[in-house]
């Protein structure tokens, strides 16, 4: 049996392969996605062990459950403890960190590297006088306010050389330092492509925390000494707030986070390759089918002679084994090549990825290589028990008997309950998992109903396919000849559209709402923040409301705080200005005259804590001072807007370190180039600060969405791939059942164009009839996920991208022209006497 | 179209030629392996006539009328409908000239299942973009007797009114010659006889010309004349056949075996 298997594959070499193809490019994404995090993660692994070498038991701050007397930051690491813990028994060093962000600006001015990338950090020398973790390559040691040393990469990138002034910031002001020396270091983060710049410790205490204290201590183990052992004698010195960790420990925390994060990734970029394939069961089932009917003149034969049913169905399989082998194999050879050329891409392009070597676990080879079998012969496992049926007496028969046209009605009845329940099920969703078990459940009912949709919408298409004369009334009538099949074939491309069509729309929704939200409660012209969302010194808002053309400028600054025992974050601004600057909607009460212990809250928190205007609060401050807040305004916030408003200036005495979020601005002359560049001036031309108008945060936002929509794309373009592919199929298989036809059609007077053109309209209408169940099922659930988001998002409404939308179905009309290239060609080929002559 | 006046029945038989063929020779392969089906044929099929070429299998009659119809290219030699030469046609011109000009009936039907039967009937015209002529579908639906079936499709159909189907497809568009290669292969003998009988009348009472491809002596008793091919060659050809007289001829070609 194996034998005829293997025949049969060999014989039928072109028709299976685009079958191989499909199942191909969907193994080569499992396998590319596999190797591709597999080979990230190991190096981020790697990356990060390196990180600790030198370390023994770091000592970091603990914040413990029950610390509620104060609310405020985290507390820190003093000179004192690391004192002690340098002397420990077993201890034969400590040393102490202090880190925060540091923007390095290049030659140009310019930011070098991504903003959250950019990290400064305190240069700790030992006892001879050197960082053991930072070995300098040139130069010394920074010392003093004035000086820092960066890393090697980033002083050659951003072209600096020992003894250059660098311009930099840490929290908006611009720091101007001369650079002392050139260091490469063995940090995750900058190994990654980020930047480290090193102050002298008592510097970097003074930007970053208080003077005197560290966020992170590192002792040294004697030799002889276990990590536990250190771990043991250390944590006897510690104060409440200070917790030890062993090297180890902390280097398998970091690679569980790291695999952790990696896992989400995978995970993502398997549904997409589980989607592809998914797609691509279709074609292999198609595919089986037809050649199934084909042979069923030869396999009646074999039951003629003496084989079993289940010996026919084990052929069919085989050959599906043999199939899946195959594709298997290639797939996973390309998917290895995906591998590869993905790192290339990003370490090409961001920088942002450690180096290490192509890791391909054995586990990638034995998944792809299943994936690609598993999958083949689950898709030709119905086509082999309808072969076994083959009763032996079609052998005998001259014409071979053409399949029976089941009744459609069970069929049809299961899908439409199906759909009628996944329906029910998306539109009273209460959760994204409800939201996605309906919209699940749709597409299986509509795919279940693709055979009975077929008819009626491709009838619609008479009209248009009546311009093209008998070629376009033929090949409608051929696309509606095997609803199966029609339906299986434009069902490949329904699913990748419906992804598309409904992630489309729902970005763009979503875009237009944050959009709506982000500037449609702005009055302010400009929005200045750090370009790392870290936060920004008080100095930038003093500069900003001293320079002439600013009529009102407000931070927005956050303190924790505890309002009638439950947390909640204080938002400082400035009460004289906010109202200018805000266009917020006022159920109650005002924004005008907030100062002292006068609050506004947003609509939504205020009804959750049951507060009314008038409302009396007992407040703790963060650094855990007592007192009595009054609501005196309830507005309608958004996502960016609410919570608990205050005056900056009752809240200043609480701060223990007073910094803003951002400021907004409003001028005299409104937006115009002249006013940015002067704004940009007084804030020393700092590549740390980002000065937006409404419409850079909206470009922002749109880029932002763009992007993401972009990768999706392209991630889903993968399915549509597969789909043509399965058209080709389709369209190869049809022209060549229908010969004798196709002969008999040139013999009496239809030329090879008209041929050709019949060909690619079928193609045509089939395609275009998966667009249209997958653009109209994904406007569906782009609608029906709305009212779910729009609990989320106030200002969330339905946006159609009319014209994305008109793009996709023109995108799945070219996928029929495409997909119809060859099979036309082969069609219009054909020997028009054997044509006519074959069985 | 043709110049033959609507349902004129003509009599008294033209002597006009319909096709023509001169020296044809047909070659297939090279060396070694190739094989001549056609030897320089000549032969000429007149206006309103039926004839009917016989022959062992492998004597050349199929090849004969696919290059007579346009359906297969020549090696050598000439053949020509009415004043058209088809050797020199390119391909787009000879779909043309079998749409317009020629006729056909197959062994196996070839009807399109998802035309009902009067569209498979039309077709031809359907596909030339041409209004057919009903008076003529009309009248020519009659003479097959199919004025009750026209909305049914192949397969509600049986296997002799699938054929007839067929026949008034080929009669539809007024060919200048029909071209039948075996058309009563598929059917039984009953409505075997009642499709060659529609063919006779075709050239009896509608002055169409009728060139069939048989292997079977009563087939070929309908015509008025046989051509017998032999090898590649016109060997003998016989005027007003008996079903008898052809099979007498038939079995002189014994040595090569009986037809399939």
């Amino acid at each position: 049996m194996f034998r005829t298997a293997l025949r049969n594959v060999l014989a039928h070499k072109a028709r299976l392969l685009m079958t191989v193809l499909a199942v191909m490019l969907g193994v080569a994404f499992v396998s590319g996605t596999l190797v591709f995090t597999s080979t990230i993660s190991d190096a981020y692994q790697k990356s990060s062990e390196k990180g600790f070498t030198g370390v023994d038991v770091a000592i970091e701050p603990h914040r413990k459950s029950g610390d509620d007397d104060n609310p405020g930051r985290l507390p820190q690491l003093s000179q004192r403890l690391l004192d002690r813990a340098a002397k420990v028994p077993g201890a034969a060093g400590a040393t102490g960190s202090v880190n925060g962000f540091a923007a390095i600006a290049d030659k140009k001015g310019k930011l070098t590297g991504e903003g959250f990338s950019s990290s400064g950090a305190n240069y700790y020398p030992g006892a001879d006088g050197k960082d053991p973790r930072y070995p300098l390559k040139s130069g010394r040691a920074p010392k003093g306010a004035g000086e820092i040393a960066l890393d090697a990469r980033t002083a050659e990138r951003a072209g600096y050389k020992v003894g250059d002034t660098v311009r930099m910031s840490v929290d908006g002001p611009v720091l101007t330092q001369k650079l002392t020396g050139v260091f490469t270091t063995d940090d995750g983060n900058v190994s990654a492509g980020g930047s480290l710049a090193l102050f002298d410790t008592p510097t970097a205490q003074k930007l970053y925390g208080n003077p005197g204290e560290f966020s992170r201590i590192d002792v040294k183990a004697a030799a002889g000494t276990s990590q536990a052992a250190l771990k043991a004698s250390v944590e006897k010195i510690l104060p409440k707030d200070a917790e030890a960790t062993t090297a180890k420990e902390l280097a398998e925390e970091q690679s569980r986070i790291i695999s952790q994060s990696m896992d989400g990734m995978r995970t993502s970029l398997l549904v997409f390759a589980g989607i592809a394939l998914f797609v691509g069961i279709f074609i292999i089932a198609n595919t089986f089918t037809m050649l199934v009917a084909q042979r069923t003149k030869e396999l009646a034969l074999l039951r003629a002679v003496g084989a079993s049913r289940r010996q026919v169905t084990r052929s069919v399989l085989i050959e599906a084994f043999v199939v899946g082998s195959v594709a298997g194999v290639t797939g996973l050879l390309a998917g290895i090549g995906i591998g590869a050329g993905l790192r290339a891409l990003i370490s090409g392009t961001g920088a942002t990825v450690p180096d290490g070597p192509l890791v391909i676990a054995p586990s990638t080879i034995l998944v792809s290589l299943g994936v690609g079998i598993v999958v083949t012969m689950l898709a030709a496992w119905l086509p082999g028990r309808r072969a076994a049926k083959i009763p032996p007496v079609a052998a005998m028969n001259s014409v071979h008997a053409v399949a029976t046209t089941k009744s459609l009605v069970v069929r049809n009845s299961i899908g439409g309950v199906l759909t009628a329940l996944g329906a029910a099920v998306v539109l009273t969703a209460g959760s994204s998992t409800m939201m996605g078990l309906g919209a699940g459940l749709v597409l299986i009912g509509v795919f279940v109903l693709t055979p009975l949709l077929s008819r009626p919408v491709i009838a619609a298409s008479a009209p248009v396919l009546r311009l093209f004369g008998m070629p376009g009334k033929l090949a409608r009538q051929n696309a509606v000849r095997n609803p199966r099949r029609t339906a299986a074939t434009a069902s490949a491309l329904m699913i990748g559209l419906t992804l598309i069509t409904g992630l489309t729309v729902i970005a763009g929704s979503v875009q237009q709402a944050i959009d709506k939200m982000a500037t449609g409660s702005l009055k302010a012209d400009y929005v200045v923040s750090m370009a790392s969302m870290t936060p920004l010194s008080t100095d930038v808002e003093k500069k900003l409301s001293a320079h002439p053309d600013v009529t009102a400028a407000s931070p927005l600054r956050s303190s924790p705080a505890r309002i009638g025992g439950e947390h909640q974050s204080l938002t400082g601004v400035n009460g004289k200005t906010i109202g200018k600057l805000t266009n917020l909607e006022f159920t109650a009460g005002s924004v005008n005259g907030l100062s002292g212990d006068k609050v506004v809250v947003d609509d939504a928190t205020a009804r959750i804590n049951h507060w009314k205007l008038g409302s009396s609060l007992d407040v703790t401050f963060e650094d855990g001072k007592k007192g009595k807040l009054t609501v005196s305004g309830l507005y309608k916030g958004n996502d960016l807007m609410r919570g608990v408003w205050i005056d900056k200036e009752a809240l200043a005495p609480h701060q223990s370190q007073v910094d803003d979020r951002q400021v907004m601005v409003k001028t005299k002359g409104g937006t115009s180039e002249a006013t940015e560049a002067s704004l940009r001036k007084a804030l020393g031309d700092n590549p740390a600060i980002q000065i937006q108008t409404k419409q850079d945060i909206s470009d922002g936002i749109s880029k932002a969405i763009g992007l993401l929509l972009n990768m999706l794309y392209g991630l889903l373009a993968m399915a549509v791939v597969v789909a043509v592919l399965g058209v080709v199929n389709t369209l190869a298989m049809s022209v060549f059942e229908r010969q004798q036809e196709i002969g008999m059609l040139r013999a009496i007077g239809l030329d090879r164009k008209g041929i050709k053109r019949m060909v690619r309209l079928e193609s045509l209408v089939i395609s275009l009839f998966g667009g249209v169940l997958g653009v109209g099922l994904g406007v569906f659930f782009g609608w029906a996920a709305g009212d779910l988001i729009s609990k989320g998002i106030s200002t969330y409404e339905l946006v159609l991208p009319w014209g994305r939308m008109g793009l996709f179905l023109l995108l799945s009309a070219l996928v029929g022209v495409l997909a119809a290239l060859w099979p036309a060609r082969r069609a219009a080929k054909l020997n028009m006497l054997s044509a006519i002559k074959a069985e | 179209m043709t110049t033959t006046p609507f349902g004129a029945p003509t009599a008294v038989r033209s002597t006009a030629v319909a096709a023509r063929a001169t020296d044809l020779t047909k070659v297939y392969g090279q060396g070694e392996t190739q094989v001549v089906a056609l030897d320089a044929v000549s032969v000429e099929f007149r206006q309103a006539e039926f004839t009917a070429i016989m022959g062992p299998s492998g004597s050349g009659k199929s090849t004969l009328m696919h290059c007579m119809a346009g359906l297969d290219s020549v090696s050598g030699g000439s053949a020509r409908i009415g004043d058209t030469e088809l050797t020199s046609l390119n391909d787009k011109k000879l779909t043309r000239l079998r749409r317009d000009k020629i006729g056909f009936i197959f062994q196996a039907f070839n009807l399109l299942p998802t035309l009902n039967a009067l569209e498979n009937i039309t077709l031809p015209m359907d596909i030339a973009g041409r209004k057919p002529d009903q008076r003529w579908l009309d009248m020519v639906v009659d003479t097959v007797g199919l004025s009750g079936r026209l909305k049914h499709r192949p397969n509600q159909l049986s296997g002799g009114q699938q054929q007839r189907v067929a026949v008034a497809r080929a009669l539809a568009g007024r060919p200048e010659i029909m071209f039948a290669d075996e058309p009563t292969g598929n059917l039984d003998s009953r409505s075997g006889a009642e499709v060659l009988g529609f063919l006779r009348n075709s050239v009896r009472e509608l002055g169409q010309t009728v060139v069939m491809v048989t292997h079977d002596p009563v087939a070929a008793s309908y015509a008025d004349r046989v051509v017998f091919l032999a090898d590649g060659r016109i060997v003998d050809e016989m005027r007003d056949p008996t079903a008898d007289a052809v099979l007498d001829r038939m079995k002189r070609f014994d040595a090569k075996g009986r037809t399939s």
